[in-house]
């Protein structure tokens, strides 16, 4: 289909957080089916125009206008969609997401892109707790995909991660990577606390040096690793500080581990 | 036909159809990667017995190869994918996995998978790490000098093996600088490789032998040194031939070879002492592809 985007522009901020999660799999309806769909928000359920103005009727792209971080499960379990969120996200952004784009330009809330299977999920501010991570009592969290934050993340960030790659430009909270499975977590900024917790295996790529290497990970020295040129070239399709020359290297300090747990797992300094 | 004073037989190349891959290989230099791919191309002459048929197909830029260092790209024939799947990963493992600083990649990115780091990984007994980068899966395996870095897989693509010409010369010498004009001249077609020694193979065969459990002979009509004993092929002044053999992904690509090969060789003409042009075939029959010669060069 082509045409303007449908668009829907949040009227005013809702008393109540509102369950988004309809609006993931639109392709096969009209503007008009779309504006009828009804929401969750509390315990009632409301129509989608009386939440938002309705325009544009391309509706494999879904533009989110004046949005807030009231509006949760944007993106659940959506398949080739190009959703665009102007402004923040509530929680569970991309939940479960297989393929397509999204994208905030402002933070997103806990959970966001939490056991993503596939697709870009990129967020322009700040991301909250368990980014990437496994829903509570899953042992799962995102297995597929690319995840791009451009400001900070809150705590366990990639938390049981299973595959995958999050990318952060700020700084990540206290347990990042902790429990990962495997995957990649790149942050250029600095690391909270218990760094690679229970780590498994996967990769936890750095900029700059942690607070702390965790006593439970091994240094292995320091390397020129053939991967990581290779690993860098995955990313340059995307509009980051990750895809320029100037933030790629190959040379690396290696610390293994969480010997406290599988301790298959890296941590790599730039070095 | 007459090119130069050089004489093309109307006659055609027989060719069989085949199972091929690429794979590309990588090191810190051109030096070492040349290493791992003659070891990893060599013992590959002939699917008689040798199990596969190889080659280096061409060198490669570091802006050309996936990691970004200088490579070669290699390719390897053989008469079923499950002898190919064979020869590949014996050969993978033993001479690249092996080479100082190598890597190994695909170079077919589609069609059946050949395993390459898929089973090489068991070597990094458990230290092995795989990245999936762009789609594609990678492995990460410990080894003495860092880590052997390899694809998941390179992928196997129907292509067309024993293409050929003869060039019959008034001496050995002369023989053999034709053969090296026309191998330089080859080598610059893509998705083609001339897989015995140097391109060039002296010992053309034939099918049978007057021996009980010899497949193959030696192709007496096109011997010098029996020509008064045999029915042979050649006339009073040849003292010399030799053959080159192509595999390639495609007959097109094959036609290009052959064209660029004879044509280098008739550049230099008569006055070198080549006095013919011809090829091998087995009367048509067996093989589905023909390479005829004077309409390649038509």
């Amino acid at each position: 289909m082509t045409g303007n985007p449908l668009t829907l522009t949040l009227k005013s901020e809702p008393p109540r957080r509102v369950d988004l999660s309809p609006l993931s799999g639109l392709p096969h309806l009209t503007a008009g089916e779309v504006a009828a769909l009804k929401l969750w928000m509390g315990k009632r359920t409301l129509r989608v125009d009386e939440l938002f103005e309705v325009s544009g009727e391309d509706t494999s792209r879904l533009v989110i206008k004046n949005s807030c971080a009231k509006l949760d499960y944007i993106g659940k379990d959506a398949d080739a969609v190009e959703i665009t969120v102007e402004g923040d996200a509530g929680a569970y952004l991309g939940r479960g997401m297989k393929s397509g784009h999204l994208r905030v330009t402002g933070n997103a809330g806990l959970f966001a892109a939490c056991e993503l299977r596939g697709g870009l999920v990129q967020i322009d501010g700040n991301a909250g707790d368990f980014l990437g991570g496994a829903l509570p009592g899953n042992k799962r969290g995102m297995r597929g995909g690319r995840v791009l934050v451009k400001g900070n993340v809150g705590a366990r960030c990639g938390d049981e991660m299973r595959r995958g790659i999050i990318l952060v430009e700020g700084d990540a909270g206290d347990y990042c990577a902790s429990r990962m499975i495997a995957g990649t977590i790149a942050v250029m900024g600095q690391t909270g606390a218990y760094l690679g917790y229970a780590l498994r295996r996967g990769t936890v790529m750095l900029w700059q040096s942690p607070q702390s290497i965790p006593p439970t990970y091994g240094d292995c020295g320091t390397h020129t690793l053939a991967f990581l040129p290779l690993w860098f070239s995955g990313l340059k399709d995307l509009d980051s500080r990750f895809a320029e020359p100037d933030s790629a290297f190959n040379r690396v300090r290696k610390y293994g581990g969480d010997m406290a747990s599988t301790g298959r797992g890296e941590i790599l300094v730039r070095a | 036909m007459i090119i130069n004073g050089i004489a093309i037989d109307d006659t055609f190349a027989e060719a069989f159809p085949m199972k091929a891959t690429r794979v590309i290989i990588t090191a810190l230099n051109l030096e070492w990667a040349y290493h791992a791919a003659r070891a990893m191309s060599g013992f590959a002459t002939s699917v008689i017995a040798c199990g596969c048929e190889a080659g280096i197909e061409r060198e490669l830029l570091p802006e050309e190869t996936p990691d970004g260092r200088p490579g070669l790209s290699v390719l390897f024939f053989a008469m079923g994918g499950k002898g190919l799947t064979k020869q590949v990963q014996t050969r993978a493992g033993q001479c690249v996995l092996t080479s100082p600083t190598s890597a190994l990649f695909a170079g077919i990115d589609e069609g059946k998978p050949i395993p390459l780091g898929e089973n090489m990984r068991y070597y990094g007994d458990g230290f092995q790490i795989s990245k999936v980068i762009g789609g594609k899966r990678y492995w990460r395996i410990p080894v003495m000098d860092g880590e052997f870095l390899t694809e998941e897989a390179t992928y196997m693509v129907e292509a067309v093996g024993g293409g050929n010409f003869l060039i019959l010369a008034e001496s050995q010498p002369q023989a053999l600088a034709a053969c090296e004009a026309a191998i330089a001249a080859m080598k610059k077609v893509p998705n083609v490789i001339m897989p015995f020694p140097g391109g060039v193979v002296r010992s053309g065969s034939k099918v049978g032998s007057k021996y009980k459990g010899q497949n193959a002979s030696t192709n007496d009509a096109f011997c010098p040194t029996i020509k008064g004993m045999t029915k042979t092929q050649l006339s009073p002044e040849i003292e010399s031939v030799m053959e080159i053999v192509i595999d390639g992904l495609t007959k097109e690509d094959i036609d290009k070879a052959m064209k660029a090969g004879i044509e280098a060789v008739c550049e230099l003409g008569a006055e070198k002492g080549i006095r013919r042009i011809s090829a091998g075939n087995y009367g048509g029959k067996l093989g589905p592809y023909h390479f005829h010669l004077r309409e390649i060069l038509a």
